[in-house]
């Protein structure tokens, strides 16, 4: 199958090709990768794509899965809207 | 190993320097960062390019950078989208004290040719018409600030830099640098040990740990600024929308997300970079406040970064009396990223001792030896 039809990152549109041009750049750590192509930036914040680019990332150093460091994860857990944390600080106080 | 000069930080301040040493025909550059590229104040930062400044040499670092950013994609050749946007800064003010000020401010933005204006409530609205008039007394606009991705724009002069010859070691820290009858001889890593005369400090939050690896005080601290970004939407706001008395900024990328940040009047001078809750409370009902309509937008991630701030919240720039060969990149307060074509420009003259494009006196460390008076930026968040 032909590697720019195989999507990885679906909130940011980012296929496998993009990945390997990536790698081959001479970017090859998810931190550096996310930077360029946005990847674990999206609405699912990495809990769909940090797994499929840790395993491309394996795969392309030829290193086991457990060596390839996952990005770094923060808050929040899911998206919140801005209206209603103001409205939880009225509930608060 | 050995190297002609060893820069120590690989954000923007460093590849930028790294960057303009090289194409003026400098060899044997070395450059370390102990993070991923942009995993320092570079990228945790507001990726906003603004002109409006309340101090002559913020205005000048500023105007000419942005000249640079013009031209920057076809200058370094870059084969990604650097993402500048240029549809300006809408400062507001909410208070008579404000106005006033920012009447001053354009005066002197003018003087140096950076195009800003005053602008009407009604004249503000119609740039960014979902701002809570109610608030807003009065605005400067200037449309040629705006935005740019700090992490491409870095890749951009990494990129450009490497090809020159530059030698890059990310995730590679520095621990020491040896100074011997007052001349720095070794800059040592955690992999590598340097022969050198020359050293940068592009450190950014940590430049004064680095001073003081060389030996050299530098008045600067850090401290933790938080910020966060939504999701994606349709266009809706051109500028970026800053507010002082209220504490705001905050643009819409043209990748479609809200980025914004507001500053904390408590917070402590260190290395923390953490997210609180606190901020996240205060930048909704900051950011809904001011712009309503933003409410409905859904955060999707916090973080934090380090200004690393000087004692008039300007850079401090160029060589040092206390050590030859030692040359100084920090102290920006919030606005390296913006400032960098001139910062690598300026070092780069400094360090080849060639005649400096501006008077570098104003910017120089030795500005805070005699407790002078020295112009204090009063504008930033």
């Amino acid at each position: 199958m032909n590697k720019k039809n195989i999507i990885i990152c679906r909130c940011e549109d980012v296929s496998i090709q993009d990945l390997y041009d990536c790698f081959d750049e001479g970017y090859t750590t998810f931190e550096d990768i996310k930077r360029i192509l946005r990847v674990g930036m999206g609405p699912c914040q990495g809990n769909s794509c940090q797994l499929l680019v840790q395993r491309e990332i394996a795969a392309y150093l030829k290193k086991p899965l457990r060596e390839i460091k996952t990005h770094k994860v923060r808050p929040l857990i899911t998206g919140v809207k801005l209206k209603s944390i103001v409205e939880n600080t009225k509930n608060e106080s | 190993m050995k190297a002609n000069i060893v820069i120590i930080g690989g954000g923007i301040s460093g590849v930028s320097i790294a960057y303009n040493l090289a194409k003026k025909g400098m060899k044997n550059i070395v450059v370390f960062d102990d993070h991923y590229m942009t995993g320092g104040a570079t990228g945790r930062c507001g990726a906003g390019v603004r002109q409006q400044w309340g101090t002559k040499g913020n205005c000048i670092l500023a105007k000419m950078s942005v000249d640079f950013f013009e031209k920057a994609q076809k200058e370094l050749e870059y084969h990604r989208d650097i993402e500048f946007k240029q549809e300006g800064y809408l400062i507001v003010a909410t208070t008579a004290k404000e106005d006033e000020q920012f009447t001053k401010n354009v005066k002197l933005q003018n003087s140096l040719g950076i195009p800003s204006r005053k602008l009407t409530v009604d004249e503000a609205l119609e740039i960014v018409p979902h701002l809570n008039r109610d608030v807003v007394i009065s605005a400067t606009f200037c449309p040629t600030d705006g935005h740019l991705n700090p992490f491409l724009m870095t890749d951009a002069y990494y990129c450009a830099a490497k090809k020159l010859g530059v030698e890059f070691h990310y995730q590679e820290k520095v621990l020491d640098i040896i100074v011997e009858n007052e001349k720095i001889t070794k800059v040592i890593t955690e992999n590598f040990t340097v022969e050198t005369s020359k050293a940068v400090n592009a450190a950014g939050g940590y430049s004064y740990e680095v001073g003081k690896m060389a030996g050299v005080e530098i008045p600067v601290f850090s401290e933790n600024h938080e910020i966060l970004v939504t999701e994606p939407i349709e266009r809706i706001q051109g500028p970026m929308v800053i507010s002082f008395s209220k504490n705001i900024y905050c643009q819409q990328v043209p990748h479609g997300s809200f980025i914004m940040g507001r500053s904390n009047a408590e917070v402590l001078k260190n290395h923390d970079i953490k997210s609180t809750h606190h901020f996240l409370d205060e930048m909704a009902k900051t950011a809904v406040e001011l712009l309503p309509p933003l409410g409905n937008l859904r955060v999707l991630r916090q973080w934090g970064g380090s200004y690393n701030c000087s004692p008039d919240r300007q850079p401090i720039l160029g060589d040092t009396s206390q050590l030859k060969g030692f040359y100084l990149a920090c102290g920006y307060s919030g606005h390296g990223f913006m400032f960098a074509p001139m910062i690598g420009l300026l070092l780069s003259e400094v360090i080849l001792e060639l005649p400096t494009t501006i008077d570098l006196k104003e910017l120089h460390i030795d500005r805070f030896k005699n407790n002078e008076e020295t112009d204090y930026e009063h504008s930033v968040v």
